[in-house]
């Protein structure tokens, strides 16, 4: 295998398996600052207790994060270096802004939320609680932000690099690199904003889920049950606001993909060619790149189009629209895509319908429900790792996309040949070159495959020692369940919630 | 002035060579922070088989940095940030360069923070000597890489026109580079000891006094020997210094440092030995910066051309600028957080329901 598939699956070896995690930490730092702040406003052991609860399993995710996360920061330096010299100037500042602004945050109060509790202040700890939220968060905004970038760059611009005030050539090449001219418009790129909102609301999902899961197993068991249908509720809810809103934004998010990176739509739906009419949407089939259909593709007519447009008839860009080099392999896209959606749609289903159960007062009181969201944590990680899946292989070719150019009439532009043509730059020799920076060019010239080779075997294994290790203690944490329950009284304890609530209305 | 101009080009009134210059010098605060402060949590790691006998001093031990190991470790995740935004040329070179070593000191970095994470979670003796194990060798595989690293940035290594690296992984494990590990290692160890013991008490305490002279004695040792080699063998070691002769107060605050804290040792005020290794490490990272400077990474081949300097690797002035900004912003911030967290967990170590 060659350095650049062998780089390739290395990243998405190290991405996956990291991105279990920043989900969890981002979706449960919401839930702690609601049961830390309950804490605080009402005195109620019982919020402080779940409080702890789920800060040591917070803490156990956010380990593992960490520890995981570093290992990218360098992969771009060792594996992608030609993509680092290229993107540096713009992509380098969006990291370096996360390390500064959001991993010392984190890091910082995370050491006092964890080991603060017999120590700091309740205030102090809930302010702690806060900053470690907000740290995850700003940590999902500047990486956000960078990826955007590379699928819509804006505020930036493709010039020489100059040696001693001269462009810089080697072997007749003329060195190129992007560099930032507007860094609020490479922030603000047109994707940035709608990826983020589509990104959190994937995180609250995962945070939630993992939280009616663990509760549902308490349930099932009958263990801690004021506990566990406290925490199960306040998540259900987390999780059906942000079902329904993921709903909303993929959407929306679907319409801006296509105005901007067309032949990933075209990519995630296997559209090869570019119908004449309404162009429809496959529930199922199986794209064969080679051949460049769909074959057995059981379709709903013109609902891409009325995705895409809100007219069922007007056409959408196949793949056939690009250049030959320019298009990517729709198999992986078109089923990530799938499973993203199919997992969407099934958290609407089930929340919904647990939401009914409740308003009808039998949430608890069916088993195989309880079981259903006991294992829905695994639907909700792995919609979480297909929609970046869909969202990283549909943008190749490139690593950095270019950008459409429009004529006059608002369409995209066509070439000589017919294909859309992407945004180019000028070489000072005046050579013309994709305004791009295309995935195979951005491997590093200074390995060799088998240093690839032994790293992702090396990393393979610990990961999946590391996977085990987290699997098995948290279970461990989960058994060992929330302390002292001793002074657990459950009519008294729904007494103190009526009044809670009562407070909060007056 | 408004906000948004702060973000024009132009706004420090700094030629780009200067704000190259002066990122230098900010990424040097960047790894001075870094290897004070993580310096001594892996010291910590590397000496906790010698001074702890029963397991909950090994908890003690574990505990001391307990908080703290984990946002000294974010110096280092935005070095790498900093360099790679300030620098992309050397941050793309060093790293695909160091390709087999960096995913070595990776994994070291992993494991260390899973043994720390997972020791204590169970009580299994063979589980927690386990992971004491790992804790210790991670703690010293990493400390030797940077050390490696280090050597090889001040002693050259290949390059072709385009800076990328063309020479093999052995070449990166030549004396002095070996050299320089185990000089990194011995001064974390001597820094960890220290640290350690202004953090225990009683018997465990008693414990570390040894320790910390036989790290001494042998930082020393390792110290003069690499001094002499690389004063012999890499002439662009001192050639900052005959240039300015002022610099000259560097070295020379580095090995007053170093005696001195043996007298400090000597006299039983572990505090100010404490701050001495801190100004020791802190003179040795800026003697790193002397002697590279204006290179990031020479070149063992056409040094003129092939090398890699702070003007040729830089980014542009807007981004450079941008960089000042944020720098201008987090820090202040960045103090303060680490700073709330040293004073609430100052003092000895004291083991509760939430430590490791």
């Amino acid at each position: 295998m060659d350095v650049v598939l062998l780089s390739r699956i290395q990243f998405a070896l190290t991405v996956m398996f990291h991105y279990i995690f920043p989900p969890l930490t981002i979706g449960m730092g919401i839930v702690l600052v609601y049961l830390d702040g309950m804490w605080l406003r009402t005195g109620d052991r019982g919020f402080e207790r779940a409080a702890r609860f789920w800060t040591r399993l917070f803490a156990l995710n956010f380990g593992i994060g960490v520890a995981t996360g570093i290992v990218m920061e360098f992969e771009f330096g060792t594996n992608w270096a030609t993509y680092s010299r290229f993107v540096g100037d713009v992509f380098g500042s969006a990291l370096a802004a996360e390390g500064i602004f959001a991993f010392f945050l984190e890091s910082g109060f995370l050491a006092l939320l964890v080991f603060g509790w017999d120590r700091i202040s309740k205030g102090l700890h809930f302010f702690s609680t806060v900053m470690v939220a907000l740290g995850s968060i700003f940590s999902s905004i500047w990486i956000v932000v960078a990826n955007s970038w590379q699928q819509t760059p804006r505020g930036s611009e493709i010039v020489p690099i100059l040696r001693d005030g001269a462009p810089w050539v080697v072997d007749g090449e003329t060195m190129m690199r992007a560099e930032i001219t507007d860094f609020w418009a490479m922030v603000f790129n047109p994707s940035t904003v709608e990826r983020l909102v589509h990104v959190w609301l994937g995180c609250f999902v995962m945070g939630s889920f993992f939280v009616l899961s663990i509760s549902a197993w308490y349930l099932l068991k009958g263990r801690h049950l004021t506990f566990a249908r406290r925490s199960f509720r306040g998540a259900l809810l987390l999780a059906t606001a942000s079902s329904l809103a993921l709903g909303v934004s993929g959407h929306s998010q679907a319409r801006n993909v296509y105005e901007h990176q067309p032949a990933k739509i075209a990519a995630f739906e296997g559209l090869y060619e570019t119908p004449d009419g309404g162009a429809g949407m496959a529930l199922i089939g199986w794209p064969d790149d080679e051949a460049g259909e769909l074959r057995g593709a059981v379709e709903v007519p013109g609902l891409l189009s009325f995705l895409v447009h809100d007219d069922p008839s007007e056409p959408v860009l196949g793949l056939d629209a690009f250049r030959p080099e320019d298009r990517p392999k729709a198999l992986i896209p078109f089923f990530s895509y799938r499973v993203m959606v199919g997992c969407g749609t099934f958290f609407i289903a089930l929340t919904l319908f647990a939401c009914w159960r409740w308003f009808r007062g039998s949430l608890f009181s069916s088993r195989w429900l309880m079981r259903v969201f006991l294992f829905a944590v695994i639907p909700a990680a792995l919609a979480n790792q297909a929609g970046w899946v869909a969202a990283e292989t549909a943008r190749q070719p490139w690593i950095v996309h270019p950008t459409l150019t429009l004529d006059e009439s608002g369409e995209p532009a066509r070439d000589a040949d017919g294909f859309i043509a992407y945004a180019t730059v000028t070489t000072p020799d005046g050579d013309e070159r994709i305004a791009g920076l295309r995935t195979t060019d951005g491997v590093s010239r200074a390995i060799e495959s088998e240093q690839v080779l032994r790293s992702v075997v090396l990393f393979g294994m610990l990961y999946l020692l590391l996977g085990s290790l987290w699997a098995f203690l948290l279970y461990q944490k989960v058994l060992h369940g929330p302390e002292d329950e001793t002074d657990e009284s459950p009519p008294e304890q729904a007494a103190v919630t009526v009044e809670v609530l009562r407070g909060a209305g007056a | 002035m408004p906000l948004a101009t702060l973000f024009e080009a132009g706004w420090t009134g700094l030629s780009a060579d200067a704000l190259a210059v002066a990122w230098f010098g900010l990424l040097g605060v960047l790894l001075t922070g870094y290897a004070i402060l993580d310096g001594f949590d892996l010291g910590v790691g590397m000496m906790h088989p010698f001074v702890a006998k029963t397991d909950d001093e090994r908890r003690i031990v574990l505990n001391s940095i307990g908080p703290l190991w984990d946002g000294n470790e974010v110096w280092l995740v935005t070095f790498g940030g900093a360099l790679f935004a300030a620098f992309p040329e050397a941050y793309a070179t060093i790293f695909s360069a160091f390709y087999d070593a960096l995913f070595l000191v990776l994994f070291g970095l992993v494991l260390r923070a899973v043994s720390i994470e997972f020791r204590s979670k169970l009580e299994s003796p063979r589980w927690r000597r386990a992971w004491d194990r790992v804790f210790f060798g991670s703690s010293v595989l990493v400390s030797f890489l940077f050390g490696v690293a280090v050597g090889n940035a001040m002693r050259g290594i290949a390059l072709d026109e385009r800076h990328d690296y063309v020479g093999g992984f052995t070449e990166l494990l030549n004396p002095f580079a070996l050299a320089s590990g185990t000089l990194a290692v011995a001064l974390f160890a001597l820094h960890g000891s220290i640290f350690l013991y202004l953090k225990t008490e009683s018997d465990l305490q008693r414990r570390v006094v040894p320790n910390i002279w036989i790290a001494y004695g042998i930082f020393i040792a390792v110290f003069l020997a690499t001094s002499i080699v690389a004063l012999s063998t890499i002439p662009s070691t001192t050639a900052n210094l005959k240039e300015s002769p002022l610099l000259w107060s560097v070295p020379l605050v580095n090995a007053g440092a170093i005696v001195a804290l043996g007298i400090a040792l000597r006299r039983h005020r572990r505090g100010m030995a404490f701050a001495l290794s801190c100004l020791s490490i802190a003179a040795f990272v800026a003697l790193l910066g002397i002697a590279l400077f204006p290179n990031l990474v020479a070149s063992s081949v056409e040094p003129a051309t092939h090398s890699l300097t702070v003007y040729t690797a830089r980014s542009s002035e807007r981004t450079l600028e941008i960089m000042l900004l944020i720098a201008a912003i987090g820090m202040p911030c960045v103090l303060a957080y680490t700073s709330i967290v040293y004073w609430t967990f100052r003092g000895k170590v004291r083991l509760d329901a939430q430590s490791y």
